[in-house]
């Protein structure tokens, strides 16, 4: 941390009084489980959010670590074909619903207060319930697993008839958690909308916000659209499994094709609202780190925008081999293929805001480095995928796998991962150790990269995804790839250690711990006080 | 399209280079080129995006590295103050549109050529069910099952794996060369999906729905591909291989393969005045069952509990004959039970049912014959 100058201004925050207020002389102040259990404040239920998504992590990431195992060499080692299945569902689920998604929301709750100058989110007490759905319904996913004739295993996008009439019994278990997730998702998303137009700071238009703000209150909406057609999806899967409906049976005049429609109607908005929010992590962190302005703050404004109304218009390209007339196969590959425009334009915005910066590397700054560079590998892929006659050949194989996790893993996560390294001081109040950080960060980044880069290969030399068992010229990259992945999982560890000891302590932290920071949130003493801009700043 | 010319050219010279002896067959790291006019088209089409897509990243990347290394602070570089340029975000919006455009030309011809399937020389309807292949030749009277003939003992790392490990069969599809096939695709239980790689062919096949697509092989040889759409438990072991022939050879093949069928027809029809004994009933049953049961209901017989039933001392293999051999026939609506009264013969039919009802001490004593199974498929046994 030497080489962070701090400036003398930078320990004056606005309202140095009235922030540095404790606890106790503001309503009460419970203590032990009831201080969590009851919580109305934005700083812990983000807490809350925030440990749930690290726990989830571990737990999706051991699935993967058994998938990997098995895999490891051809033959059937360590478990049954049905088990698999069970793992590669439960482990995609846990890491889109209770790993990436609660993540954001933690983030989002310990930030957006901070960034726009509220004292707390709109609806404290809604805020406490979406948070404490999380756990009841990842219980009920986790207990299916250990019923009679195991839990999904139809895969995360649960596809009928396999998922209704081949399904197993713990099928109502699957449907009302992820009914749960929904209801959480879609409360989480009302708060963050009326927090965001509500609550800003005098002087703090809609085009003074972070670009965080900006792209969650985007995220918002898309969650808002679409986790109510989730929900009917998996209710038809219900009334199908248990009631005698034939929504997707066609014996009784349903279609399973029409399914799929529906779920990636939310499906494919749902990667967005998995990726937004890192583009807002990324246009803090990047402008931090090369002490120079984002270089395109409003074209960053449309490009978020329109990425996310383009995302309701590609979801069959999730869907080229089903069937679709030719008309529709064109009208999807051209659609999905103009998403890469706006996505460009915000890659082309961060490298021009790092030109001419004066850049520093630390550890939030490299997992940006990474995301830009690692995303972008995910797009290119993306982009391949699109096209589709190729797509014939990429669909449901590693390729696909590949894509996703550069997406998604180094995408998402290492988004997340940079944020909270960023923004770990303002929560605890301690530096964290630094070079255990880059430990972290470049154990994490070359195993990474030796779990999903040979994905690639795989998946074009035709291994298809979803199986347990595979043909022997897939030996070898399976191999290596398998051996990524445990270390991959090992580096997690770091990270968990890293956290635990800023909590517990260091070097204290100043309210500014990056030189070039700028925004409200560093305004206010780090760890920032229990609560924060009781009288609003003004924003110029 | 002039844009990408050049790219394209490079792009065939490498391939000329690399490709003929090293690619022809699936390469370990990259996609087949195939042995059709259109795989080999989607590969130029893979080829030509993936050179594009990595010369972007060197350009972009390159600027960004340049740009890490050249602006550090540690260098003494001190940050300049410029942001927003219109005209920058415009060129920068305009160009990937450009690109795009190549990119969405010869994409839409490809498309629209893999779509034709009409004027087609031959149809094979395809049905998937869990976990084998059913093919059927129109207008030729022939129609088989294809399953896959790994051993369990490979599976479960007890003896050698073969070279053709899960991807090998009992009965290869068997298509001519240079004649234009159609394929009529469709799934009796789940959606599966029927893809060979080398035709870049690959086509959901959705339970109630026929799908079409098409393929025209250029040279005679075996073709592996395998289920591509989970399907349930043994996803994974649900291989398809393909045999090209030369025109001559097929007709050769397929006349053969219909006086095949003809003559098991027979032995059908001969089993039904034959009254079979407990040992040969038995040992037939036993072959039977771990070729078609076993999957579900177990070496074992007791199933999977909570998934699949279990048949030793199940109410349905020591209760009415009759349910018995009706479920086995017809399967059970709404769930993972496939009828099987197409699947096996009247034989093996009787066989399985009469082991069910005698192995793992079920002890009925019971031998169901091929004419009960006549009967009861034809609705005299009331």
């Amino acid at each position: 941390m030497s080489e962070i100058e701090l400036k003398d201004n930078a320990d004056q925050p606005i309202l140095d009084v009235p922030a540095i207020k404790t606890f106790t002389d503001h309503h009460s102040a419970p203590h032990g489980y009831k201080r969590w259990l009851f919580s109305t404040n934005h700083k812990d239920i983000g807490s809350l959010y925030l440990w749930f998504s690290l726990t989830m992590f571990f737990i999706g990431g051991a699935m993967a670590m058994i998938i990997r195992a098995e895999l490891f060499q051809p033959g059937l080692q360590l478990i049954e074909p049905n088990f698999f299945n069970q793992m590669t569902t439960s482990h995609g689920l846990i890491m889109v619903f209770g790993a990436v998604m609660p993540a954001f929301v933690g983030l989002a709750n310990w930030m957006l207060p901070l960034m726009i100058g509220a004292p707390d989110m709109a609806l404290p007490r809604m805020n406490n319930w979406s948070f404490w759905i999380l756990p009841f319904a990842f219980s009920l996913l986790l207990l299916s697993l250990f019923t009679e004739g195991g839990g999904p295993n139809f895969g995360w996008t649960f596809y009928p008839p396999l998922s209704t009439q081949f399904s197993p019994d713990s099928t109502a278990m699957f449907v009302f958690s992820v009914h749960l997730m929904g209801i959480s998702s879609i409360m989480g998303a009302i708060n963050v909308i009326v927090t965001i137009l509500n609550m800003r700071a005098p002087g703090m238009t809609l085009m003074k916000m972070p670009m965080f703000v900006w792209t969650w209150l985007i995220t918002a909406f898309l969650l808002i659209a679409v986790m109510p057609v989730l929900a009917g999806a998996v209710t038809m899967i219900l009334t199908d499994k248990y009631f005698g409906t034939s929504f997707f049976d066609a014996a009784g005049g349903g279609d399973p094709v029409l399914f799929q429609h529906i779920f990636w109607f939310f499906g494919h908005p749902e990667v967005y609202i998995m990726i937004l929010p890192s583009f807002g992590i990324i246009s803090a962190i990047i402008p931090t780190f090369a002490r120079k302005q984002l270089f395109g703050y409003h074209s960053m404004v449309y490009a978020t925008a329109s990425i996310a109304i383009l995302s309701f218009t590609v979801w069959a390209h999730h869907m080229f081999t089903v069937g679709l007339p030719l008309a529709a196969e064109l009208f999807f590959m051209y659609c999905t293929m103009l998403i890469s425009v706006p996505t460009g334009v915000k890659i082309f915005n961060w490298v021009s805001t790092l030109w001419r910066g004066s850049i520093t590397f630390e550890v939030p700054m490299l997992f940006s480095l990474a995301f830009i560079v690692l995303f972008t590998i995910g797009g290119f892929s993306g982009l391949m995928l699109a096209i589709t006659p190729a797509d014939f050949q990429y669909h449901d194989t590693y390729f696909v796998v590949a894509h996703f996790h550069y997406v998604l893993v180094t995408g998402a996560v290492f988004s997340i991962m940079a944020a909270a390294y960023y923004w770990l001081p303002k929560w605890t109040g301690y530096m964290f150790n630094e070079n255990l950080g880059k430990w972290h960060f470049w154990c994490s980044l070359i195993s990474v990269n030796i779990l999903f880069f040979p994905m690639h290969f795989l998946g074009l030399a035709g291994m298809p995804r979803r199986i347990p068992d595979y043909a022997l010229q897939f030996a070898d990259i399976n191999k290596i790839v398998s051996i990524g992945g445990f270390m991959f999982g090992l580096s997690q560890l770091i990270f968990v250690a890293v956290v635990i000891m800023a909590v517990r302590g260091g070097k204290k932290a100043p309210a500014k711990p990056w030189e070039g920071a700028e925004g409200l949130e560093w305004t206010v003493p780090s760890p920032a006080p229990y609560h924060t801009f009781d009288t609003p700043p003004e924003v110029k | 399209m002039r844009l990408l010319k050049p790219i394209i050219t490079i792009n065939t010279l490498i391939l000329g280079m690399v490709s003929t002896p090293l690619f022809a067959q699936q390469s370990a790291v990259n996609m087949t080129a195939g042995v059709t006019g259109i795989s080999n088209t989607v590969y130029n089409l893979h080829m030509t995006i993936l050179y594009i897509c990595i010369a972007i990243a060197v350009i972009v990347f390159g600027i960004m590295f340049w740009s890490l290394y050249q602006h550090r602070k540690s260098k003494g570089a001190v940050a300049a103050k410029f942001h927003e340029s219109t005209t920058v975000e415009i060129i920068w919006t305009a160009i990937p549109i450009v690109i795009l455009i190549g990119m969405a030309i010869p994409s839409t011809q490809a498309l629209i050529l893999m779509e034709d399937t009409t004027e087609a020389d031959i149809t094979i309807q395809i049905t998937g069910s869990q976990w084998k292949w059913h093919y059927r030749y129109f207008d030729h009277d022939l129609e088989f099952y294809s399953r896959s003939t790994t051993s369990q003992a490979e599976i479960n790392n007890e003896i050698e794996k073969q070279p053709h490990y899960l991807k090998e069969v009992d009965n290869p599809l068997v298509l001519p060369i240079n004649k234009k096939v159609r394929f009529l695709i469709t799934a009796d239980d789940v959606i599966h999906s029927w893809w060979v790689p080398a035709f870049a062919v690959k086509k959901d096949a959705n339970p109630g729905f026929i799908n079409e697509a098409w393929t025209k092989i250029d040279t005679p040889g075996t073709y592996r591909g395998q289920c591509a759409e989970l399907c349930g438990k043994d996803h994974g072991f649900m291989p398809i291989v393909v045999t090209a022939l030369e025109p001559e050879a097929f007709d050769g093949w397929l006349a053969q393969a219909q006086v095949t069928a003809k003559q098991q027809l027979q032995a059908e029809q001969q089993s039904l005045t034959q009254t079979m004994d407990m040992p040969t009933m038995m040992s037939l049953g036993e072959e039977v069952y771990n070729r078609t049961c076993t999957a579900c209901h177990q070496a074992s017989g007791q199933g999977i509990p909570g998934a699949f039933p279990a048949l030793k001392n199940s109410p349905v293999a020591l209760g009415d004959v009759n349910k018995h051999i009706n479920i086995v026939l017809h399967g059970v609506p709404g769930t993972a039970m496939a009828a099987f009264a197409k699947q096996l013969t009247k034989k093996e039919l009787a066989a399985v049912i009469t082991y069910e009802r005698n192995a793992w001490g079920n002890n009925t004593g019971d031998i169901v014959q091929p004419s009960q199974i006549d009967a009861a498929l034809t609705g005299n046994n009331q």
